[in-house]
């Protein structure tokens, strides 16, 4: 066996500070190519002027170094370790967390981390939602994906029964959409997971939203659901900002695995349009 | 498309009862800000007869936890937040002279019909568009339970915020209009 690599979780704080600043501060390139098609398409002259606005908006917060959207998330972070990596200098997980710490106060970033109950801030965003992956080679792959509330209160998962096959799929997130209306801040992006467990379909829906917007699934059938699904979904009419108008969804991402034969778990992470995600590899 | 309808607070019936679902508004003056927990305190206020953190009559709140201020700034980004969240407090803040709110997302029916019987119009602003929304405030300073934080009620002097009408008094509501209008089969 090769020797490890070695990567000092120094390095990883500082890396998800600044990835924390930038998934706040700037709209990715993949989200403004989508607004700007949803633009040509959108027969709304309401909801053209919406994504005009949302446009400049990421302008503003781009030359002002302002945060595009006030909330500016629980910081969710998806961590793939190289198998071949050696972690030095400390504990991973406080790591991130104290990359989360100073990413969001040198930024100006909202705090939105509370006590469930007493809704007592914790003052820093910590902790942060932390997924840990283990994956062959000897790099450290790291995203900041930070998730708003307004969009994450609208998620859903499902325990559907096997009967009600893929049209009860369907049906399951369109409702999802639909009773969601204009409060996730729409034009949308889903998240969807089929299969698995309970747990890890909602794990899973998140992860699909690391993907580029213009990407193609690899999985054919996802592909076709993916497809599908955005025909629908956008028929709703709910619009851009919910005012009304055809683009009510930029791209939905299906992420499909095999699930207990009496089970059929779905998992649908309502993502606002400011879909932020920013990445590095260390 | 309807023209651009300018309000300046605070607001008189006459100000509201002419507004559309749909139609654009700018709103320049005083306004201030308010979230959960702060319309929580707001209404114990008002039930134990001690005065609200703001005068109510004719006021327009708008729902936003802003980011903090970067140096240089009178606030950081302000879009709206979700409005269903305010909806338990809201028709008691009307019949105390709230005359607009401003906010994302639906209300439900009794928020729909305390704006009908008391003359008040929920306004939409951009949701996400924090940044946009901060160009307009000009002054913002928290007036009460700053220990809040975001959630702190602020007074903001607002120029030019752009907005939409969504549930008008007379119960028009644009959501459901504008829906209809581009749903398809």
């Amino acid at each position: 066996m090769s020797n490890p690599r070695t990567v000092e979780v120094s390095a990883i704080a500082d890396t998800v500070a600044r990835l924390c600043g930038e998934a706040d501060l700037y709209l990715p390139e993949d989200v403004r190519r989508a607004f700007t098609q949803a633009q040509a398409d959108e027969p709304s002259p309401v909801g053209r002027e919406v994504l005009a606005r949302l446009l400049e908006n990421a302008d503003i917060a781009a030359e002002e170094k302002m945060p595009i959207c006030q909330d500016c998330g629980l910081a969710v972070i998806f961590i793939d370790v190289g198998q071949d990596v050696h972690l030095s200098g400390g504990d991973l997980a406080e790591a991130i967390n104290e990359g989360v710490r100073r990413g969001y106060k040198d930024n100006y970033l909202r705090k939105s981390s509370c006590h469930p109950f007493s809704r007592e801030n914790t003052g820093d965003n910590t902790p942060a939602i932390i997924n840990y992956s283990i994956v062959p080679g000897d790099k450290v792959h790291l995203w900041v994906v930070p998730k708003g509330g307004g969009s994450e209160n609208m998620s859903k998962v499902f325990l559907l029964t096997p009967a009600v096959g893929i049209a009860g799929v369907k049906k399951a997130i369109l409702e999802t959409v639909e009773a969601a209306g204009p409060n996730p801040c729409p034009p949308i992006i889903l998240g969807v997971a089929v299969g698995g467990t309970f747990d890890q379909a909602a794990v899973r829906a998140k992860r699909t939203l690391l993907r580029e917007l213009d990407s193609v699934n690899p999985d054919p059938e996802a592909a076709v659901l993916e497809k599908e699904l955005l025909e629908e979904v956008n028929k709703l009419g709910i619009g851009p900002a919910g005012l009304g108008g055809g683009t009510t969804c930029l791209k939905v991402f299906v992420d499909i695995k095999p699930c207990h034969i009496a089970s059929l778990p779905v998992a649908v992470n309502v993502q606002c349009h400011a879909a932020r995600h920013k990445e590095a590899v260390l | 498309m309807s023209e651009i309808i300018l309000l300046s607070p605070p607001l008189v019936d006459s100000d509201v009862s002419s507004l559309k679902a749909g139609d654009k508004v700018l709103v320049s003056g005083t306004i201030y800000t308010g979230r959960d927990a702060a319309h929580k305190r707001i209404v114990e206020a008002l039930a134990e007869g001690k005065e609200p953190p703001f005068p109510l009559e004719g006021a327009v709140i708008f729902y936003v936890g802003p980011s903090p201020a970067p140096p240089g700034r009178v606030i950081g980004a302000a879009g709206p937040t979700t409005s269903y969240r305010m909806d338990a407090y809201a028709p008691t803040l009307m019949e105390h002279g709230l005359k607009a709110m401003i906010g994302k997302g639906k209300r439900n029916d009794e928020v729909k019909q305390a704006m009908q019987k008391n003359k008040a119009v929920y306004l939409a602003a951009i949701g996400g568009a924090g940044a946009l929304m901060a160009r307009c405030i000009k002054e913002a300073e928290v007036i009460a339970y700053p220990e809040l934080g975001p959630e702190a009620v602020r007074r903001l002097v607002v120029q030019d915020m752009p907005l939409f009408v969504v549930n008008d008094v007379q119960g028009g509501d644009l959501y459901q209009q504008g829906r209809q209008a581009y749903a398809r089969q």
